[in-house]
């Protein structure tokens, strides 16, 4: 299998799921646990082979090209020969981090939607399926026409998710999320074309194989280069999300279904930090530099703003969303900081409070989901003594926000020390400034806790009889709880799987 | 005429005995099934005379025709658009018990107009092309009789065609008078070769252009569209939107085409103008549109505009023309299979196609592949003909009509969302069960799934189509 076969058997598994689903609602959900298991084992699999391992047939890898460490997998299937576009997708240290990541949210995301979709369940399980395939696709893609074709497939499941299952004016939440997500990968589409098209005037070779045109942006006017530039950044400052472009962000995860929530939140907005590093940081080295300090200083104020907006929030789903917006100015951070210079703790610290982000954010929503489940709101203002009655959630729920609020011990502290350690030596008033993130993150968090677990109880119906977490609850929430300890704790095996793959990206932003 | 010009009128010659044969075969025994295998086998048969043409093409046949790449390709497109129409038309049963055969003679007709338009390099055949195609489309929208927005729109659109082939004939005299000849290419070479002072030659250009962008109702010239869309029949339509203006797209690029002018700014100026207020405009008005008729036909006019772009990089590059022929296709595929899924929903406001994923959920799948095509989402035929519009017009360097492009595409998103959304839903009232719509004909069912597919082949493999196209079309023009 390879990483086409991933995406088959999640697309397949979909719709198999949908087919089934029309006749026995309930098996839908286990073919999807099916699918997204098999494709677990296979990426575990992987890991465990390690990138000393060859592995044969088409996936036979090559040393470490322009674009990333060594190869696990790789497979260049010829597609539109006109114009240079082939299927070329490959797996890195880098990639399987971020498939296994995406792989074990699908599972998280199956897991909290088990009792909560009833309607058109087959139909559900199919577009949380092929989400996942799309973002599966962009982190595999190594063709950019590949990258822009996954980069759009993603939206429209992700879109229905939201707009079919959602609560409240989903909708408009939904049709906003569309709108700048594919408007954005518009701008992608035209800075690929001005990369590719630039490189095929300058050098003869027509291709979009982004290894090959790793030093394309060299040849092209550099004001040509910068909008190419601009044009990539765009599309994945968007997903990220960067602040002034986050507008879509607080209704769509507070609006959708908790399985939409957990892959938007732990998955979807990766994708945007994932390309980044990937493809913004070799493809335009020069171009970056003049970039770099506006996109620092975005990253703060997406830091502290994103901060102060959850702690405004009442709607406990908005207040993680925005929490969202914070952790992932963070990450902006961590990438811009690390451009043009080889070997910084900053790309590292990314990438692992990624990871650590993704896994502590899904499980909020999943716990958000398991309140409203019980006690059908979701204002913070009704809530309060949650902490007696459902002493297992309530639990679950402060270690989880006090993990996002940086707590020593858990991944998010150490993807923010890192990015911070390595902010400082060349942007240290970077660095100061979003250390002032720690002290809001704390605010909000604390402030979430304490409202929802404990005081006294708001409503006198809080205090009637409410089941606390069940198996399944519990076995999900306490994998992640596990996963970002484990992170916390012990993240040098991760840090070891993405040093190759990061060093490369990096390094290609030195000059010479 | 030589055996080898004869042979490479095949096509033109199987397309124009058609009509006379159903119209003997109506007078022989009325009966909507023969009319419509008839004209299944005069169109079959017409895509089979392709095989010899091509092999004696290029060819001028009478000053009036070539018949060249393009021009088979566009046959070729223009019978299988014929085909669908047909086959869709015989899945919706007309409403006011008028007799169907009739349509079938009209469509072959439509189908040979559209044929002689693609393959004209003269006036003359450009003018009876572009009106045997209008004339046959006047009864065609007109053809639900008994409604009277039909008839209603019929006449609206007889009066505004007429008004644009009047355009044509005035620019055709004043290009006679300035060229001297009516041959496309000798156009070409007097607009070339214009001295300053001269306003025989650009006026007829302004005005054949004006008649041309009626036709293909490009902004400010449109007004006829939304009526004329929602008053005919949803196959009528379909080919209406798709191949009528698709027929009219090849001449204008034949005659652009003819001239170094055509690369120049006032050309390029004119076109953007026209594209860029197509884009806009289109997308814009369709916002506010309830009826779904209306909105497909706004966002029929924002893909001329779309078209424009890739119609403008064709004056300076063979990408521009590769970009035109292919979104030709994916629009023809795409628009045929939009307004034949709305025909067989029988959907007319957007409260009607609300539960039409219970209903209907095949043809609610397939209208949401189509919409999503016209959006451009990938996997679909419209998308890479988008990818091929923005390549085209990144390698061209049209900077503005591009970045219009792109909010032009963010804006349309929005009703063709709301379009897809709207069958998601479940609706208002459980007791109505929607509009009547028509069940599931084998005709039907075999025209959206042929369409469908094509739909789905040039949007994963495109490169057999590519090919093809580079080879037939690329080196003509």
């Amino acid at each position: 299998m390879s990483a086409i076969g991933l995406t088959l058997v999640l697309v397949l598994g979909g719709l198999l799921a949908w087919l089934v689903g029309r006749r026995h609602a309930a098996a839908a959900r286990w073919i999807a646990l099916v699918a997204l298991a098999i494709g677990a084992a296979w990426l575990l699999w992987l890991w465990w082979q390690g990138p000393a391992a060859k592995v044969g047939g088409s996936g036979a890898p090559g040393a470490a090209t322009a674009l990333g460490g060594p190869w696990l997998t790789e497979i260049s299937l010829p597609w539109i020969p006109r114009f240079g576009i082939a299927l070329h997708l490959g797996l890195d240290g880098l990639s399987l981090l971020f498939c296994l990541l995406a792989v074990l949210l699908g599972l998280m995301a199956v897991a909290a939607s088990w009792r909560e979709i009833q309607t058109r369940a087959g139909f559900f399980y199919l577009n949380i399926l092929w989400v996942l395939a799309g973002t599966i696709g962009v982190f595999t893609a190594l063709d950019l026409f590949v990258l822009f074709v996954f980069w759009e497939l993603m939206l429209v499941p992700m879109a229905f998710v939201i707009g079919l299952w959602g609560h409240g004016d989903s909708r408009r939440a939904a049709i906003k999320f569309f709108l700048f997500t594919q408007g954005s990968g518009l701008l992608l589409l035209v800075g690929i074309l001005i990369l590719v098209l630039g490189h095929a005037a300058a050098s003869g070779d027509l291709t979009f194989d982004a290894p090959a045109l790793v030093g394309a942006a060299a040849g092209l006017d550099p004001r040509l280069a910068f909008w190419a530039m601009l044009g990539f950044f765009f599309a994945f400052a968007v997903k990220l999300p960067m602040v002034p472009l986050h507008a879509w962000l607080p209704d769509a995860h507070s609006l959708a279904p908790t399985g939409g929530s957990v892959l938007l939140a732990g998955v979807l907005l990766k994708t945007g930090g994932y390309a980044l590093i990937r493809f913004l940081l070799p493809l335009f080295p020069d171009a970056l530099a003049l970039l770099t300090p506006v996109a620092l200083a975005l990253g703060v104020v997406g830091v502290v703003y994103g901060a102060v907006l959850a702690f405004a929030q009442t709607d406990i789903k908005r207040l993680i969303a925005c929490s969202s917006i914070s952790q992932m100015g963070y990450v902006l951070i961590g990438v811009f900081a690390s451009a043009g210079i080889a070997g910084g703790a900053a790309l590292d610290g990314a990438v692992l409070l990624m990871m650590a982000h993704g896994v502590t954010a899904a499980a909020l929503f999943m716990i958000a989901g398991d309140l409203r489940e019980r006690i059908h709101t979701l204002s913070s203002a009704e809530m309060g003594g949650l902490w007696g009655p459902l002493p297992r959630l309530s639990a679950l729920g402060l270690m989880f926000a006090i993990a996002t609020l940086g707590l020593p011990g858990f991944g998010n502290f150490a993807g923010e020390i890192l990015v911070l350690i390595g902010t400082f030596g060349n942007h240290p008033v970077t660095a100061l400034v979003a250390l002032l993130g720690l002290v809001t993150s704390a605010i909000y968090a604390l402030v979430l806790v304490q409202r929802v677990f404990h005081g006294p109880p708001a409503e006198p119906r809080l205090g009637c009889a409410l089941h606390d977490l069940g198996l399944r609850e519990s076995a999900a929430l306490g994998t992640l709880a596990l996963v970002a300890l484990g992170l916390g704790l012990y993240p040098q095996p991760v840090l070891d799987l993405t040093a190759l793959p990061l060093a490369v990206l990096a390094a290609q932003g030195v000059a010479p | 005429m030589t055996l080898s010009q004869l042979t490479a009128l095949l096509p033109v010659i199987a397309l124009g005995a058609l009509p006379v044969v159903l119209i003997l075969a109506i007078a022989i025994h009325r009966g909507e099934r023969l009319t419509l295998a008839l004209t299944l086998a005069g169109l079959g048969l017409s895509l089979c005379a392709l095989i010899p043409a091509q092999r004696v093409a290029p060819l001028t046949v009478t000053p009036l025709l070539i018949i060249d790449g393009p021009a088979l390709a566009f046959t070729a497109l223009a019978a299988l658009a014929g085909v669908a129409t047909a086959l869709l038309a015989r899945a919706q049963p007309s409403p006011g018990g008028e007799p169907p055969e009739e349509l079938y003679v009209l469509v072959s007709l439509a189908v040979l107009g559209a044929s002689v338009l693609a393959s004209s390099r003269h006036l003359t055949s450009l003018f009876i092309g572009l009106e045997l195609m209008s004339v046959s489309l006047f009864p065609l929208i007109a053809y639900a009789r008994a409604r009277p927005e039909a008839l209603e729109a019929g006449i609206k659109y007889l009066v505004l065609s007429s008004v644009a082939t009047g355009m044509l004939l005035f620019g055709m005299a004043l290009l006679y008078a300035g060229a001297g000849a009516l041959e496309l290419a000798a156009i070409g070479q007097a607009l070339t070769q214009r001295a300053g002072a001269d306003v025989w030659v650009p006026g007829g250009i302004a005005l054949l252009l004006a008649g041309l962008s009626m036709k293909l109702s490009l902004v400010p010239l449109h007004w006829w569209t939304p009526d004329v869309y929602e008053g005919a029949p949803p196959a009528v339509t379909g080919f209406l939107a798709s191949l009528a203006k698709a027929a009219v797209v090849v001449v204008l690029l034949r005659l652009l085409s003819t001239s170094d002018a055509g690369g120049e700014m006032p050309m390029l100026l004119v076109l953007a103008g026209f594209s860029v207020l197509s884009m806009l405009a289109g997308n814009l008005l369709a916002l506010r549109q309830r009826r779904i008729a209306r909105i497909l036909a706004y966002s029929s006019i924002a893909h001329m505009g779309y078209l424009l772009v890739a119609v403008m990089a064709a004056l300076s590059g063979a990408l521009g023309v590769e970009a035109v022929a292919f979104y030709l296709a994916a629009y023809v595929v795409t628009t045929l299979g939009a307004f034949g899924s709305l025909g067989l929903s029988g959907a007319r406001a957007l409260e009607d196609l609300n539960g039409l994923s219970r209903r209907r959920p095949w043809l609610a799948a397939v209208f949401t592949l189509m919409l999503l095509s016209l959006a451009g989402i990938p996997l679909t035929a419209g998308f890479i003909g988008k990818v091929y519009l923005f390549a085209a017009g990144v390698d061209a360097a049209l900077w503005v009509p591009v970045g219009v492009l792109v909010a032009a595409s963010i804006i349309g998103l929005l009703y063709y969302l709301r379009l897809v959304f709207a069958m998601y839903v479940a609706p208002a009232d459980a007791v109505a069960s929607g509009p009547r719509a028509s069940s599931a004909t084998a005709a039907g069912v075999t025209a959206l799934a042929g369409l469908t597919l094509a739909l789905l082949w040039l949007g994963t493999w495109p490169a057999p189509v590519i090919e093809l196209i580079r080879v037939t079309v690329a080196g003509s023009f």
